[in-house]
């Protein structure tokens, strides 16, 4: 979708505003889907920006086989200290897994969502998937069921998957050209044989798609999921956004390709970079003009508990559920209660005035009133200000509520003269943080700084003194005086602040190609 | 003859329910194959199912104790090629 404002202003830099979607941080960024499919996503954290300020998945391993293999995925790896797609902790059976579901939704009562994701595919070890699903739609129907997959075998168990309480597929999808696949895939297990190259690309391509017409025919949500490579795919994931899209998936999620030696994946280990910041938000863009775009996916562990960015794991092990007794009916009327409560706070915060009033149309843009955003901003209106990226601290609920400190993730929103707009989040812990032992000289803040880069504001509720100084030094400027306000409002109020102190002038060169 | 699992094995229960003759099994420290059971494959498949399916290299052996995925066969590089192929994969 797209946001824009009510009132044209002549002196707007011409092509300036918003054209991706995730504007507005709110959850119309899915406002150009239908009706019954915003129902379903409304409060499923994975699929809905707002939504994830608000509300916790997590993620149960039950499925440790996998059917291919990927050149950004390494078998062997299981470290505490990380968390990227295929790591986990300790595999479950069925029932332990209905253990500790049961366990983590009665103590966090936000959990909504129950993800089956690996660490292997899930659909590769299709009885144990199966009859942990099988068992939650009986005995958690307040439960939404998720299941992530390579697509391989999809279409054999589509109708089986069907069966079940679950309404949202995700298949991982990084090309529709064989070609490109045979650089991603070295080999995919097809018919009781290892195929290699180009020949197993196809076929892999061939039941992806299949599989995401499938779905749709039977009206399951389906996202797709691409691992953005830069030199392999990174052109090409235009044209998989269009295609997808004319199939019916809802939601296109581009994620960076986290490839580090230590992580010892095939690409770590040969060198090949992931994307930068810049990149992948710029690829997000593109894809944009084609589809709702995902932008706040943490790429979870396979076995991640809690909200996005956090993972409470360590609370739910198995030794830990073991002793503990769940009475799921009262558990379910306790999980109602929040989650009334939740969207109350949802509503409320949607009626604040400094809030953007949005107001979808039937192309799918959502306009917000150009008074929300830029009341008090009279003195710059002729002048062009330049966008502005500005990282935020939160631990949810949409406000800014994290001392710096304590933040091991970001979220990082672009204001401009038109609007605040997600865009991403930068973790600080996205790699093992093993310490000594890995023989990482550098210091947490200096790193967190690094992170950073390209911000030209952080705003948390608090923040040291020596944290202050080196983000200045760095250019950064850290802001304390908006906590606990929602971040959107507070982002376009400090943006108003540095446009009327003249501190956002188009740089030359910009302006007079303008 | 029979495939053997060695020290290296991730535990990942691919080979498992793949295997036609029940001979692999989990145990501790890692999944075994039950030499009477195993029949290598042959005269069920072309290919020797839990090899083609393991994800890493060089910890499934047969009879003569040789590895069935050797260096090269998990990424389809041969290691003859390795620095080739990374100098391709750093310059992208």
């Amino acid at each position: 979708m797209t946001l824009k404002v009510l009132e044209q202003e002549s002196a707007m830099p011409a092509g300036g505003g918003c054209s991706s979607s995730g504007c507005g941080g709110s959850s119309d960024a899915l406002a150009h889907l239908p009706e019954h499919i915003r129902e379903k996503v409304h409060n499923h954290p994975c699929y809905s920006e707002e939504a994830h300020h608000h509300y916790a998945r997590m993620h149960v391993a039950v499925a440790p086989a996998c059917n291919i293999q990927c050149h950004y995925c390494n078998r062997k790896y299981d470290c505490a200290n990380e968390s990227r797609p295929g790591v986990v902790s300790e595999l479950l059976t069925p029932e332990q897994a209905v253990k500790k579901v049961l366990a983590v939704a009665a103590n966090i009562p936000q959990m909504t969502v129950l993800g089956i994701a690996g660490p292997g595919d899930p659909l590769a070890n299709p009885e144990r998937t199966l009859a942990t699903f099988a068992a939650l739609t009986e005995q958690a129907p307040d439960i939404k069921l998720c299941v992530s997959t390579n697509g391989l075998v999809l279409p054999s168990v589509v109708d089986e998957l069907c069966r079940h309480n679950i309404d949202h597929v995700t298949i991982t999808i990084n090309c529709i050209d064989p070609a490109v696949g045979a650089k991603i895939y070295p080999w995919i297990f097809w018919n009781n044989r290892r195929l290699t190259g180009v020949k197993a690309a196809e076929i892999l391509i061939e039941q992806q798609l299949k599989g995401l017409e499938m779905l749709v025919e039977r009206g399951v949500l389906v996202k797709v999921n691409s691992v953005m490579i830069p030199g392999v795919n990174d052109q090409h994931l235009e044209q998989v956004s269009k295609l997808v899209k004319a199939k019916g998936a809802f939601l296109h999620n581009v994620m960076p390709l986290i490839a580090e030696a230590e992580h010892g994946t095939f690409y770590g280990v040969m060198g090949q970079r992931g994307p930068t910041h810049d990149e992948l938000s710029a690829l997000q863009d593109k894809c944009a003009g084609d589809m709702a775009m995902m932008r706040h996916c943490r790429q979870c562990r396979a076995d991640a508990v809690g909200m996005l960015g956090e993972d409470r794991g360590a609370e739910f092990t198995l030794d830990k559920i073991e002793h503990m007794d769940i009475d799921y009916a009262a558990a379910m009327q306790r999980r109602k209660a929040v989650h009334e409560a939740i969207e109350a706070k949802r509503a409320e915060q949607r009626a604040e005035p400094h809030r953007a009033q949005a107001t979808p149309t039937p192309t799918g843009e959502v306009f917000i009133s150009l008074d929300a955003i830029r009341r008090s901003r009279k003195p710059t209106l002729r002048t062009r200000t330049r966008p502005v990226l500005m990282a935020v601290a939160t631990q949810g609920q949409g406000v800014i509520n994290q001392h710096f400190g304590h933040a091991r993730e970001f979220l990082v929103y672009e204001a401009t003269p038109e609007d605040v707009r997600f865009i991403g989040h930068r973790r600080v812990d996205q790699y093992c943080t093993g310490g000594d032992t890995c023989g990482d000289a550098e210091t947490a803040l200096a790193r967190t700084i690094r992170t950073l880069d390209g911000c030209e504001v952080v705003l948390c509720s608090k923040i040291g003194i020596e944290p202050w100084e080196q983000l200045e030094a760095a250019g950064i400027a850290p802001n304390g005086e908006h906590a606990m306000e929602p971040i959107e409002g507070a982002v376009a109020a400090v943006y108003r602040e540095l446009a009327d102190g003249g501190r956002l002038a188009q740089p030359a060169a910009e302006a007079a190609s303008a | 003859m029979a495939f053997k699992i060695i020290d290296g094995c991730v535990n990942c229960w691919a080979c498992e329910p793949v295997c036609p003759s029940d001979a692999i099994a989990a145990a501790e420290p890692h999944f075994r194959i039950e030499a009477k059971r195993c029949t290598e494959c042959e005269g069920d498949y072309a290919e020797p199912q839990c090899a083609s399916i393991c994800p890493i290299e060089g910890v499934i052996l047969d009879g003569f104790g040789e590895p069935v995925n050797p260096p090269g066969s998990l990424t389809g590089i041969p290691p003859a090629r390795m620095a080739a192929a990374m100098a391709e994969i750093q310059a992208r």
